[in-house]
């Protein structure tokens, strides 16, 4: 909402200076946007004469002017074709800055002659369109003055944005009215014209649709001339931010800034029969004022005649009988929409306008006779003609709340003790009615339907600024610990992640749908997406990770290490999940280590396990298993499960048709772990307290064994019977090192376990080392392994 | 006598000639070996008579003793000359780099959620959390914004197709984390203090604004909570994130349909080298929204709004990292570069605690 301070004053009785005003707006809750007075970019330009005009030596289409602008005789090279010796405009001098193009003037030869300074279009100076010659001035306008005064601009424009709650404020006279609560100045008496009507008014106006049009006042006025509207209405509305049309247009829209009172002039000669508002028909079409048709339905409030629907009521008017220079016979509309039947349809139609913004907070609905008899009067004053009697269809609700208002709960809740007097004053300058315990709301305001509203409207006034900080009670002794199980899990593996030379990134929560197919597709897949890179829930974190896995390989990185903690989007609900991958090289070519080596599946493991491991999973009980899903490589991968339904973790390399859809070269490696399947750690009886134990006395014994198996058996089998075979003694087995080719038979492979072994009470003498080893290569023979002599 | 000091003199400039251990370990056997000369000396003290052993038993004893003394001596002195040699073969570069270390960060918006958990971990404040695919009911009908409601358009927000729901509820991406608000309520008797830092949606893009972005709310509802804490509990906050005391606020009444009365808040900044550093009040930025919880917001969650009352308020966790430390372009937040991540980022140690300080 932009209004000018001259225009505020019309309503305001005040000293105040603009930033007193702003200040004074954003303390009662009218957020001030910005403060633009047109006067300062006109800095530099002054109105002047041109003295004489020829014909510029080298260039046809240019003319010498000798300009006096108040400082005698300046040269000035003009390329407009109205420039002539006579004429009164606007000048710029060397310095000043052009408004349109931020150009500043200097001085210049232009094709060889001297020239200082400009005279000026209205588009040079934003103050219009026309671009087809200088401004033209009156002759008597007062040479050498600054333009800014000459053309009364120098009137600062104020920039409020207005919250949904307030139509009052939606009008300048609203804002002044809260201003004046605020101790700004004195409201204004407004001056409501009286015009009784000299004939009775020719067309009839029903209502088919109360609900949606409660009520319709309507007068036609005849005879009107719809020229240009006055200058003082025309700055109004530029300041406002809206172009001058004709009288008419501009008259209602001066009426809606003022008064938050929207209002509709139907030309009465494009109209047929009687007005009435009513519900569409569904399927029925209307061509508004902006030239775009709209289909509408039955839930939709028109204004129509006999001939068929002109208005999308409340939002727009028609375009076949809006106002034209012709018109000489208007239809005025003065009406109360039902604001949810209003921000219904906009909402459908998806069409905004300034009328709609008003009707769908709701407009006072006790100003449908003022407004309309401030509109009369301002069409009668600038356009002539005469009016008629005023038809009023139905009823606007006019019924007031009235509020049981306990003043102490000024302090219970706004946090400040107001006495009841002052709190009484403030309500009633804010058009309240107070009577003992007893508020009545005024019918500008719609918002206010409880006690605490009354309380926003006394401490608003009052000032938050004045309310007192208040500590909140605090718990006795050292802040408790407050987080979960969970965000602990989380916030330990993010940081190890990050100790372990992992960079952490946050994608967007939304893919492409191709990207998303790629991991099986999305369960939600947005309605109106933003744009189609945008448009699927993921239903797994690697996407949004490769993606930037090769932006960064684009932009030059050689290894890129990246992990992301955030959600999945499934069916069952939205899963943490800590996604991994390593692209590029793990180790850069170096002068001690050759070459540079890419990452291999073992190095996303390690990631995993020492994640896995810093989040509580009993790393040492869980199942490597396949199935990691078939964006993966299908024998480079693997799953991690506690038993064989729980997933913890997949990992592998990337399968290479995964890697070409997201134009990844060379080997990348992917995991994710799901955290929501970490089994939670068990606190246990005794808190932090950790099982007793003492380092063994005794040394620990290493023994070797190597094994011949089956290629295909996975070492990892071997290693778990291992160590299981003999638990009293053996506390670790180790494989290190795997072997096939030479003196190994085909089909076959060897694997070398080193075993730890933990005496306790005595050492091992050579009869239990035996029967350990027994132990492990029976174990081992179930699984096919033959011991190597 | 001449014989033993000329035996002794000999016997040490061998040892002083001695180049190498073996020529020393030569001169050792040539004098204390079993057949050395020094040795046939101690043999011949059994012929003596007592008188003569007298004398000589402490000479040549004197003598063997010099002679062992010098070639330990030696001896050192050799294998010290062939340990320098040694080490002065091993020479390295040491101006060499080692092998590479990858340094590790932490996304600025983790860590400022972490920081923001422990400031107001130290008020009492736990952090709640909530879905981010929401239903409409929890976004907007209980937070006091029905259907018709113009709020409903400030919101730009992202909905799924009307069958993808349950029980034909109108799924959509949560505009804001207000939300958990209505589920803490729903789901916890008061007194209820939280914290919920989470993603939100909304359909906006352009330089300040992404579709995603993230936000923190803070809810606490209790018997007896006015204004007046939730001013205290704005300032404490904001005083604890910037480390900063000259931190001023400015609260400005404003609208929240889920909040009554309702101010937003800005907070004071100096110009500092053309940046704005929060503290002072050159001039104001807005941080926040807050108010005192609807009472409508109460009763929809099932509590007494005569009984209990209390205040919200969210802000944006992004755009706190940005004030604090410095970055001014958002898309770079989510777009995985390196080279930002690690400029930005945090190191994993960098864990925001009250007695280090929570910024790093």
């Amino acid at each position: 909402m932009k209004f000018s301070l001259s225009w505020l004053k019309e309503h305001l009785d005040t000293d105040a200076d603009i930033q007193g005003v702003a200040d004074a707006l954003n303390r009662i809750g009218l957020e001030v946007e910005g403060i633009e007075n047109p006067a300062e970019k006109l800095k530099g330009f002054t109105v002047a004469k041109v003295l004489t005009a020829d014909r510029h030596p080298q260039a046809d289409k240019l003319q010498v002017l000798t300009v006096d602008a108040g400082q005698g005789p300046l040269q000035v090279v003009c390329g407009a074709p109205n420039a002539r010796a006579g004429l009164v405009g606007v000048f710029g001098v060397e310095g000043a800055v052009v408004p349109a193009n931020g150009m500043v003037l200097k001085k210049a030869a232009i094709r060889g002659v001297e020239s200082n300074g400009m005279m000026c279009s209205t588009r040079e100076l934003e103050l219009g369109d026309d671009h087809d010659g200088i401004i033209e001035l009156p002759n008597d306008a007062p040479i050498g003055t600054a333009f800014a005064d000459y053309a009364q601009l120098d009137d600062p424009i104020i920039d409020v944005a207005i919250t949904p709650n307030r139509q009052d404020c939606m009008g300048v006279r609203g804002i002044a009215r809260d201003l004046a609560a605020a101790g700004l100045g004195t409201l204004k008496a407004l001056n409501v014209p009286s015009i009784s009507g000299s004939f009775p008014c020719p067309t009839e106006i029903r209502i088919a649709d109360p609900e949606g049009c409660p009520a319709f006042y309507g007068r036609v006025v005849r005879s009107v001339t719809n020229g240009e509207s006055p200058d003082w209405m025309q700055a109004r509305l530029k300041a406002a931010g809206q172009r001058p049309i004709s009288a008419l247009v501009d008259i209602t829209n001066y009426v809606m800034l003022d008064h938050g009172r929207p209002s509709h002039a139907y030309d009465l000669a494009k109209l047929t029969g009687a007005v009435s508002a009513r519900r569409a028909a569904d399927g029925e079409t209307a061509t508004a004022l902006n030239g775009k048709d709209y289909t509408l339905t039955a839930n939709m409030t028109v204004i129509a005649d006999e001939a068929g629907v002109h208005d999308i009521a409340g939002i727009m008017g028609g375009e076949h009988s809006g106002c034209a220079e012709t018109t000489r016979d208007v239809l005025l509309e003065v009406a109360y929409f039902t604001p949810e039947r209003i921000a219904k349809t906009g909402q459908s139609l998806a069409l905004t306008s300034d009328a709609r913004s008003r009707f769908e907070r709701g407009v006072d609905p006790a100003f449908l006779e003022d407004g309309l008899a401030v509109l009369t009067g301002l069409i009668l004053d600038i356009c002539g003609g005469e009016a008629s009697e005023i038809v009023r269809a139905g009823e606007p609700p006019l019924a007031q709340k009235t509020l049981s208002y306990d003043f102490g709960l000024c302090a219970r809740l706004g946090g400040i003790d107001v006495p009841q007097d002052k709190q009484t004053a403030i309500l009633t300058s804010l058009g309240f009615a107070v009577a003992g315990n007893q508020v009545t709301v005024p019918t500008w305001r719609r918002d206010v339907d409880g006690p605490a509203d009354l309380v926003e409207e006394v401490i608003r006034i009052i000032g938050l600024d004045n309310v007192p900080s208040t500590a909140l009670p605090r718990a006795e002794g050292v802040a408790k610990p407050t987080a979960t199980p969970m965000q602990k899990v989380e916030r330990r593996m993010r940081r190890t992640a990050a100790a372990r030379g992992l960079n952490e990134a946050i994608n967007w929560s939304f893919l492409p749908e191709a990207q998303a197919a790629v991991f099986g597709g999305g369960t939600w897949t947005l309605a109106n997406p933003i744009s189609e890179d945008m448009k699927v829930m993921r239903p797994s974190l690697l996407p949004g990770l490769l993606s930037a896995a090769g932006r960064n390989l684009d932009r030059g990185a050689s290894s890129v290490r990246l992990f992301e903690l955030g959600r999945r989007y499934l069916a069952d609900g939205e899963k943490l999940t800590l996604g991994l991958v390593l692209a590029g090289e793990r180790q850069a070519r170096g002068w001690a280590s050759g070459k540079a080596h890419c990452f291999d599946p073992y190095d996303i493991k390690a990631e995993v396990m020492a994640l896995l491991a810093a989040a509580g999973a009993p790393v040492d009980n869980l199942q490597v298993m396949g199935d990691a899903g078939d964006h993966f490589h299908p024998g480079q991968s693997a799953t991690l499960r506690l038993g064989p339904k729980t997933i913890l973790a997949s990992f592998g390399a990337l399968h290479p048709n995964a890697a070409k859809a997201f134009d990844l070269d060379g080997a990348v490696m992917a995991a994710e772990i799901y955290l929501d399947a970490i089994p939670a750690k068990r606190g246990g009886g005794n808190g932090f307290m950790r099982p007793a134990y003492t380092p063994p006395a005794l040394q620990a014994v290493t023994r070797d064994f190597a094994f011949l198996v089956p290629s295909d058996l996975p070492a990892g089998d071997l290693v778990r019977v291992i160590k299981g075979s003999d638990k009293d003694n053996i506390t670790a087995a180790r494989l290190f090192d795997q072997f096939m080719g030479a003196g190994v038979p085909e089909g076959q492979k060897s694997l070398a376990i080193e075993v730890t072994l933990q005496p306790a009470e005595k050492s091992y003498g050579e009869e239990d080392l035996k029967a350990i080893a027994e132990r492990v290569v029976a174990a081992a023979s179930k699984l096919g392994a033959v011991l190597r002599g | 006598m001449t014989d033993l000091a000329s035996l002794n003199a000999q016997a040490l400039a061998a040892i002083d000639a001695a180049a190498s251990l073996d020529a020393l370990e030569a001169v050792r056997i040539e004098t204390l070996g079993k057949q050395g000369s020094v040795t046939a000396l101690l043999k011949s003290l059994g012929q003596m008579s007592p008188e003569e052993r007298q004398t000589q038993g402490p000479a040549i004893n004197g003598l063997r003793e010099a002679v062992t003394s010098a070639i330990a001596a030696k001896k050192d002195a050799l294998e010290s000359a062939a340990l320098n040699a040694r080490l002065a073969t091993e020479r390295l570069d040491m101006t060499l780099p080692a092998p590479d270390a990858h340094a590790g960060s932490v996304h600025p918006v983790s860590q400022v959620m972490d920081e923001l958990a422990e400031i107001f971990a130290d008020m009492g404040f736990a952090v709640a959390e909530g879905p981010e695919i929401e239903d409409d009911w929890h976004n907007f009908t209980a937070l006091n914004i029905p259907e018709t409601h113009p709020a409903r358009a400030m919101h730009d927000t992202f909905y799924f197709p009307e069958d993808a729901g349950e029980e034909a509820k109108q799924m959509l991406l949560r505009t804001h984390t207000s939300p958990v608000q209505i589920r803490t309520m729903l789901n916890q008797k008061p007194p209820i203090r939280v914290i919920a830092p989470g993603r939100v949606y909304r359909s906006d893009s352009d330089a300040t604004h992404t579709p995603m972005f993230h936000q923190i709310e803070g809810l606490v509802i209790d018997k007896g909570i006015h204004m007046g804490h939730l001013k205290w509990t704005l300032e404490t906050f904001l005083k604890a994130f910037f480390e900063r005391d000259d931190v001023v606020l400015r609260l400005r009444p404003s609208y929240f349909p889920f909040t009554e009365p309702s101010a937003e808040v800005d907070v004071g900044y100096t110009l500092v080298n053309g940046k704005r550093v929060i503290g002072g009040s050159e001039g104001w930025m807005e941080v926040l929204g807050s108010g005192m919880v609807h009472p409508r917001v109460i009763a929809a969650c099932g509590l007494d709004p005569n009984e209990y009352q209390g205040f919200a308020f969210g802000t944006g966790v992004d755009r706190l990292a940005m004030l604090k430390y410095g970055m001014d372009d958002l898309r770079a937040f989510f777009d995985g570069d390196l080279r930002w991540l690690k400029h930005y980022g945090f190191a994993a140690l960098d864990v925001p605690t009250l007695s280090g300080g929570v910024g790093a």
